[in-house]
């Protein structure tokens, strides 16, 4: 019998692509945003008021995960720009290599900003690298102020978190100063952004961050 | 949640450096999961058990160590685990910290013959 010493990160293989695909979107000075929430918090309608309210300015792209259907992606494909739609099946988020495949069909060549639109679910998409410059994490109110405290990890690793639906703001128990309190506790240097996608509250502070980011 | 996925890598993984060294069969492997990853042990022994069905890591026990949240106070440089969801440093009750421990997920050693 003999004993093996590993101790290598059981990610390693997802890290090592996730490497790759930045190298590759650097090379094309593509920005790439992974984008998660729960399911419903409101991540395709932010992408559609995105595409709206940038198109004229950058080249954009999305890349949509979901477990099944195309349903997110004909709507952005109405936008008439590049879409790739990927059904994970039984995977409850993306990982780097599927994310890579995504880029071998994409024209990046013409590309200034990729969204990836993650699995909706607050707790895997957080583990794994997809290769992206900015994990921006939306969150919409009537989900509760707690999540911080519930899901931590995924708000350890966000550079930016999205409060949508902030018009539902009077008609519901959302303590917004628990849940600042909360998110800055866990990550003081993540950028907070209140914004409705129904009304377009906030989306112009959104599309700022963005264009600093894209900038850069 | 994403045990699957993660059972999957760690199959890899074990197979991976057990035919690196010649080994025949796969007889232990232990596995270090910090307490900020979200895995329960013994759904990944459940798909484990299914994965490994005729590779050499099949019958393979394993053992599951657990390394505690341990954050260091970026301000005055206190290292803490937090308690009861609240990750202010106790010290000074400064909110910027750096991650010590807790996202480990690793094979750390395993035994082949």
């Amino acid at each position: 019998m003999k004993i093996l010493t590993v101790e290598e990160h059981i990610l390693s293989s997802n890290e090592e692509q996730a490497k790759k695909n930045n190298d590759r979107l650097n090379e094309h000075g593509i920005l790439a945003i992974n984008m998660m929430s729960s399911p419903g918090a409101g991540k395709t309608s932010l992408i559609l008021r995105t595409i709206s309210g940038l198109k004229t300015k950058f080249r954009i792209a999305v890349i949509e995960g979901d477990i099944a259907s195309t349903l997110d992606a004909d709507k952005v494909n109405q936008h008439g720009i590049p879409v790739i739609q990927i059904n994970t099946a039984s995977s409850c988020h993306l990982d780097a290599h599927i994310v890579g495949k995504a880029l071998d069909n994409l024209p990046l060549n013409d590309l200034d900003l990729l969204i990836v639109e993650n699995v909706g679910n607050l707790v895997c998409p957080a583990e794994f690298s997809l290769g992206e410059h900015k994990k921006v994490i939306l969150l919409s109110t009537p989900e509760g102020h707690d999540k911080p405290y519930k899901y931590p990890l995924m708000f350890t690793k966000a550079d930016a978190v999205l409060i949508n639906k902030v018009d539902l703001l009077p008609h519901i128990d959302f303590d917004m100063s628990a849940f600042l309190q909360g998110v800055s506790a866990l990550n003081s240097d993540a950028d907070l952004i209140q914004i409705s996608c129904k009304t377009g509250d906030g989306l112009d502070k959104w599309f700022s961050w963005l264009e600093a980011k894209i900038a850069k | 949640m994403h045990e699957g996925f993660i059972t999957k890598l760690i199959l890899a993984k074990a197979l991976e450096k057990a035919a690196e060294a010649d080994g025949k069969r796969i007889t232990k492997i232990s596995i270090v999961f910090g307490d900020m990853y979200g895995v329960v042990d013994h759904f990944v022994e459940y798909y484990f058990k299914a994965l490994s069905k005729g590779t050499i890591a099949e019958g393979a026990s394993l053992s599951f160590r657990r390394t505690p949240i341990e954050l260091r106070c970026r301000n005055c440089g206190h290292v803490y685990t937090p308690e009861h969801l609240d990750w202010t440093c106790p010290n000074c009750r400064a909110r910027k910290f750096e991650m010590l421990s807790g996202r480990e997920c690793h094979i750390a050693n395993m035994e082949v013959e």
